[in-house]
Formats: C-alpha cells, sequence, structure tokens
C-alpha cells in the first residue's frame, strides 16, 4: 500500500533541514499545525500527515482492531517514516500523538532524536493518587456528541459523498471541514484515546524531551504537566500563556518559538 | 370617483408614520432585541472569556451577570463531555475557519440540568484583519435534539438489521452452495477411452437449480450417465432433484437398462409426490459400453430435449426420442429408448432446456434446437471439453436472455489417443 497517500503525508519547508515530524491529535487532522508551519518551515524539514481515520487520510485503510489501540497509531508513525526513510527526526505530538510518539521511539529508537509533546496527558481518567480531570461518563459523553454531530455534517458533506468529481470547489469545502470525520472512525479514536493510560510507558522515553503545556487547558491541566515532567528524566517543561488545549492555534508564535529555542538548544 | 393618482406623492410619508407606530407599538429597541431575543447571545474573548451576555442565556443557565462576566469561560457554561468537544473540535475549527456553526452540545442550566442547544460562533475581526472577539449564538435544541436521537436510534437500529440481514443471507447462500454441490458430482471420473465435460450454469445464486447430471461406474467396463431437469426451482425442486439422483443410481445398479431404470424413477416420485403437490422431471438415463474404439450409447428419454451429437465428420444431429413421458407425473409410463455408436473424434451432448430456451437477439427470440444444432455443426469436432467451452461462452453471450440453469454433459471418444485425464466438472456458480 502506497503510505503517503495513506496518510495523505505533506513534506514541506527546508529540504536539507533537520526533520520535523508534525502528529496532530483527536479530532481534526494535520491543518491543526497550518499556523506554526511558516516559522518552523524556515529551519526545518516539516513532515505532517493525517491518521487513518482522520482528516483526508485514505478511509479504506482503516481497521478498526488496529486503530482500537495506540500502538496501531504508532504504526502509522512508524510506517511514514520508513516510507520516507526518515532519521534523526525530532517528533512534535499533539495531545494524545504526544503519547504516539512515546510509543513509536520506543518501538524505533533509531529514527527518533527528539521529543516535544504538545499539550500531553498519559492518562484523561482520574485513578488513585492520580487526577487526570475526567470520568468514563465524561468519554461516553463525549461520544454521544460526536454522533450529534454528525448529523449536521452528514447533510453538509452530501453532495461531496454523492460524488461530484467534476466539481473540485465541492472538495475545498471538505478541506475546510478539517474537524469533521467518519463519526465510526472518530468514536473509536475518542475512545483509545481517552480510555488510555501511558503512564508506564513514560518510562521507556530515553531521548531529550519537551513537554509544552497551557496555562488554562481542562484537557491537559497543569498538574498533567507537571507529572509527566516529573515521569521524565531531564525533560523541559515550558508552559505557554494560553488558553485551551490547542496551543498551537491559539498561541503559534510562543508554541513554534518554544519548539525551535529547544530544538536548537538540544541538537 | 376620487382620481387616487393625484394623492400618490403624500403616500410616503404616510408610510413612514405608519412605521413609527409600529416602532412605538412594539416598544421595540435594538437592546431590547438583543436582550430578550428568543435565543442566547454572548461576545466573548479570544480566550473564551465571557464580555458579554444577553437575559435569555442568563435564564437558562440561572445566573445572574455579575457571576459570568469577566469570570467566566464560553466551555465552563458547558457540560464535560461538551467541554471536551468543544476543545477538540469546535475551539480549533472556529480558530481555522473564523465560524463555527450549528454545533450541537449542552449547557449547564438552572437546577443541575442539562439543556441540548445549537451554537454557531463567529470571529469578529479588526480593520487589519487580526481577531478581536468571538460572537455566539445559542439556540434551543430541546425538541431537536430528541428528534435527532429518535433518527440516530432509528439509524442504528438499521445498521444492526442490515448487519444481521447481511450475516443471514451470507450463512443461507453457504447452505445453499453447499447443498447445490450436494447435488452434482464434485468431479467427473477418469474413464479409459472415454473423453467427458459439463458445465453448470446457475441463474440466481439465491436460487437452488433443479437441473442434475451425473456420469459413475457400473460394473467393470461399463458406465451410466444421465442429465435432467426437475420442475421449479428453490428448496422443493431440490429436494426433488435429490431423490431423483440417489433413485437413478441406486436403480442403476440393480438393472441399467434405461427404460427400466426411468420407470422405477417414475414409481419413486409419482409415490412420493401423489398428494396434490406433483413434483416430476424430465431426464435421460443411459449406459455407455466402451467397446474397441468406440463407444455403445444405450440411453432412454423421458420427456427430456433429444440428445445432440456432433460426428467426427462435422455434422450434428438429434439423436431422436420421441415420445417419452415426463417423469414422476403418471403411474404407468412410457420411455422411449435410443441406441448410438460414438466413434472417435465422435461427442454426445445431453443439456437442459436453459440453452434452448434462452432468449437472444432484439426481439428476445428462442434460441431453439436449430440453432443449437447449427453451434455444433458450425463447429471443429473436437471432443467434449472444446464444445463444452465453446457452450460455455454461447451461454455467457446470452447475458440476461439466459434466466434459467442450464446443464450440459458431453461425452465422446478422443479422435487420436486414447486419453485418461481426469477431467474436471466446471461450474460458474455465480
Amino acid at each position: 500500500m502506497d503510505i503517503r497517500s495513506r496518510n495523505n503525508v505533506t513534506v514541506t519547508g527546508r529540504a536539507e533541514g533537520p526533520v520535523l515530524l508534525l502528529a496532530h491529535g483527536f479530532g481534526c487532522d494535520q491543518n491543526m499545525w497550518r499556523l506554526v508551519l511558516p516559522a518552523l518551515a524556515e529551519t526545518y524539514q516539516v513532515v505532517l500527515f493525517d491518521y487513518v481515520g482522520s482528516g483526508r487520510a485514505d478511509a479504506a485503510a482503516w481497521d478498526e482492531r488496529r486503530y482500537s489501540s495506540l500502538e496501531g497509531y504508532a504504526l502509522d508513525v512508524l510506517e511514514v517514516c520508513e516510507e520516507l526513510d526518515l532519521r534523526d527526526v525530532a517528533f512534535v505530538g499533539h495531545s494524545v500523538s504526544a503519547m504516539v510518539g512515546v510509543l513509536a521511539a520506543a518501538k524505533a529508537p533509531q529514527r527518533f532524536s527528539r521529543l516535544v509533546m504538545v499539550a500531553p496527558s498519559p492518562r484523561y481518567i482520574d485513578d488513585e493518587g492520580y487526577r487526570g480531570g475526567f470520568s468514563a461518563d465524561d468519554i461516553d459523553e463525549l461520544l454521544e456528541f460526536l454522533e450529534s454531530n454528525y448529523l449536521g455534517w452528514s447533510a453538509a458533506m452530501a453532495p461531496v459523498i454523492m460524488g461530484n468529481e467534476d466539481r473540485p470547489e465541492l472538495g475545498e469545502e471538505l478541506t475546510a471541514s478539517f474537524c469533521a470525520s467518519d463519526p465510526d472512525m472518530a468514536r473509536v479514536f475518542a475512545r483509545t484515546t481517552f480510555l488510555s493510560d501511558s503512564r508506564e510507558d513514560l518510562k521507556t522515553v530515553a531521548v531529550p524531551t519537551l513537554i509544552l503545556d497551557c496555562q488554562q487547558d481542562m484537557i491537559a491541566p497543569p498538574q498533567v504537566g507537571a507529572f509527566v515532567h516529573a515521569a521524565i528524566p531531564g525533560s523541559r517543561l515550558v508552559t505557554l500563556e494560553a488558553t485551551g488545549h490547542c496551543p498551537q492555534l491559539s498561541a503559534p508564535g510562543a508554541t513554534a518559538a518554544a519548539i525551535t529555542s529547544f530544538l536548537g538548544s538540544t541538537g | 370617483m376620487m382620481c387616487r393618482t393625484a394623492q400618490n406623492p403624500d403616500a410616503e410619508p404616510d408610510l413612514n408614520a405608519a412605521d413609527a407606530a409600529f416602532t412605538s407599538m412594539l416598544e421595540d429597541s435594538a437592546e431590547d432585541l438583543y436582550e430578550q431575543a428568543p435565543c442566547g447571545y454572548l461576545s466573548t474573548l479570544m480566550d473564551g472569556t465571557i464580555a458579554k451576555i444577553n437575559s435569555t442565556l442568563l435564564e437558562w443557565l440561572g445566573l445572574e451577570r455579575p457571576q459570568v462576566v469577566g469570570r467566566m469561560r464560553f466551555p465552563d457554561l458547558l457540560t464535560v463531555g461538551g467541554k471536551l468537544y468543544h476543545e477538540t473540535h469546535f475551539a480549533p475549527t472556529l480558530q481555522m475557519e473564523g465560524e463555527a456553526s450549528g454545533v450541537a452540545l449542552d449547557i449547564k442550566i438552572a437546577g443541575g440540568q442539562r439543556m441540548p442547544v445549537l451554537v454557531t460562533s463567529r470571529v469578529k475581526t479588526g480593520e487589519s484583519g487580526e481577531p478581536m472577539l468571538i460572537r455566539t449564538t445559542v439556540f434551543d435544541a430541546r425538541d431537536r435534539r430528541a428528534y435527532e436521537k429518535e433518527l440516530l436510534r432509528s439509524r442504528q437500529a438499521a445498521e444492526e438489521a442490515r448487519r444481521q440481514a447481511e450475516a443471514d443471507r451470507d450463512r443461507l447462500q453457504e447452505a445453499l452452495a453447499v447443498l447445490q454441490q450436494s447435488l452434482l458430482p464434485a468431479q467427473l471420473p477418469c474413464i479409459p477411452g472415454l473423453e467427458a465435460a459439463a458445465h453448470y450454469h446457475t441463474a440466481s445464486p439465491d436460487l437452488l437449480g433443479g437441473d442434475f447430471y451425473d456420469l459413475f461406474s457400473l460394473e467393470t467396463g461399463r458406465w451410466a450417465f444421465f442429465l435432467g431437469d426437475v420442475c421449479g426451482k428453490g428448496p422443493q425442486a431440490a429436494a426433488v432433484t435429490s431423490l431423483t439422483r440417489y433413485t437413478l443410481r441406486a436403480a442403476a445398479l440393480h438393472d441399467a437398462d434405461p427404460v427400466t431404470v426411468l420407470t422405477t424413477l417414475n414409481t419413486v416420485l409419482h409415490e412420493r409426490y401423489t398428494s396434490g403437490d406433483t413434483r416430476y422431471c424430465t431426464a435421460i438415463f443411459g449406459t455407455l459400453h466402451p467397446g474397441d474404439g468406440h463407444v455403445e450409447v444405450h440411453l432412454a428419454s423421458g420427456g427430456h430435449p433429444s440428445a445432440l451429437i456432433q460426428r467426427a465428420d462435422g455434422s450434428a444431429d438429434y439423436l431422436p426420442t420421441p415420445g417419452g413421458m415426463l417423469v414422476g407425473v403418471l403411474p404407468k409410463v412410457q420411455f422411449t429408448a435410443a441406441r448410438t455408436r460414438l466413434s472417435p473424434g465422435d461427442t454426445l451432448l445431453l443439456y437442459t432446456d436453459g440453452l434452448t430456451e434462452a432468449r437472444t437477439g432484439p426481439h428476445r427470440e428462442l434460441y431453439g434446437e436449430d440453432a443449437l444444432r447449427a453451434f455444433a455443426a458450425g463447429r471443429p469436432p473436437a471432443g467434449p471439453q472444446a464444445l463444452i467451452s465453446a457452450l460455455t461462452g454461447l451461454i455467457a453471450g446470452f447475458g440476461d436472455g439466459l434466466d434459467d440453469d442450464t446443464a450440459l454433459l458431453a461425452l465422446g471418444v478422443p479422435a487420436l489417443l486414447p486419453t485418461t485425464l481426469p477431467t474436471r466438472a466446471s461450474e460458474d456458480l455465480r
């Protein structure tokens, strides 16, 4: 199978620059990085992709069993790395992708040299002695909203679904709805994300690591960032003056600067 | 009568006066429109901090303005699942696209209840395009959400029913395929000095066909064959086919005389299906006696289309078996026997009427027995396998003109060297 088209791989930036692999989290797709891309592309060769089940990845490649564990998503990362023969990769993962990066680096340590975890959380559901911020019921409620909001989406997308290959402007609409995905696949990704527990996996991290969290983020609150920081010896924690879970959108300048500064100091 | 056109210059002031009258009657102002609108309004800073909110929304929330403005962020109004959706879908879309519309969320309202709403937000930008604030409308979607939930439930139920139906159909088709295969030989036997080939065309994978054929050993040096067609289709026909096949095989072992075998079958079918549910078949049964470089054929027909013989000299003729009666209808029957000799290069073809009753051409005419004879005569005599291949191609060309099952069995004496190569029955169970 052609991995480049399966994962909608985009390569941009400075061709001879160090490799930066940007991985989106649950919800949207590689467009999440659009606002930080210009700054990063000046220095780095930037590789972007969509996980199967998100964005414009090949929906035909979907395999519910594979993508029901974070290892399945890590396999996407590794297959993209192999396909492009990426080495010395600085992996930047947003949200759940930070943990996917941890798993990928443990499987193929020779390919990864640095890890940037943007708003990471190794476990979303509260546990004894650990506060992730959510209960299992909260996750069920999210799954419901995925369903409800698909109704509206499917109406808007109907012309595309019904096949209008001769009308490319409809394809543009699809791009615009970059947070819209098939609800069945989104449900699996949501469940896999929010029911995951990667706390033990943090111990395997053996490369210089930057943790970027936000002052106010209900999905990855400050105490979770501190937990990740403590679990990865030698890691650097930078808290951005940003609100919400997506600093690459709400504070793109500060996010790009923090990444560049970290990579510059550890390169 | 007054001339109305004369008053036209005065019409406009009248209208303005009416407008003013309506406005004062409604006591409506921009402020009142905002505060008492039938939907919730709020404006937030880019980080979500609420800067302005209307009375309608405050009422729904059961909160006072000072508790909210400057103190709460928009996501604080949402349930936890809604916050998750907001952070992972709504906020990124809004930040990237400047607008997110018609998104289903729940807000926490007075009394600890939750209220389904539809939220639309738009980013207001400054003159140079920089984002300044987010304007949001919140629509009461209680009725609509209940309706949508019902739709979703229906869709899920329909989806589940479809899955179940597909699984059932797969199981059924598997069972049908196994049953169908039990009605036909998996492989034709190897017979010294004789070549055999067969083909079974299934018109519909969902329906068990009623055609059958077989070729089997009687005792040393003698063989028997049959081919026939049970009336009807489906499970009942398949049951008759099964009974027919095993009766013919058993009867042939007892006494292989073709008329005797068909008479036995007639007795069995007639006895089995007397009580109103008449089931019958047409069939040709025959025996083969391989001799020195040729094969003697002795066959009898019960109401079945005559066998066709393609001779080594290129001619093709039917082996007439007129007057043979349907098998299983009447207690006393007469069957017509015939004999022939197959010399090297000769091929005997048995077929069911699916072939001759296929519809062809723009006028959908019957293909017919004359066309079949001409087809065989028009082919070089190259043995059973070649004839079956040619007929398989012919059948494929009929397309939907062939709506019945069709069985073909060809038996011949090889033209040159005797062969004992196994010949496989070909099937196109679609």
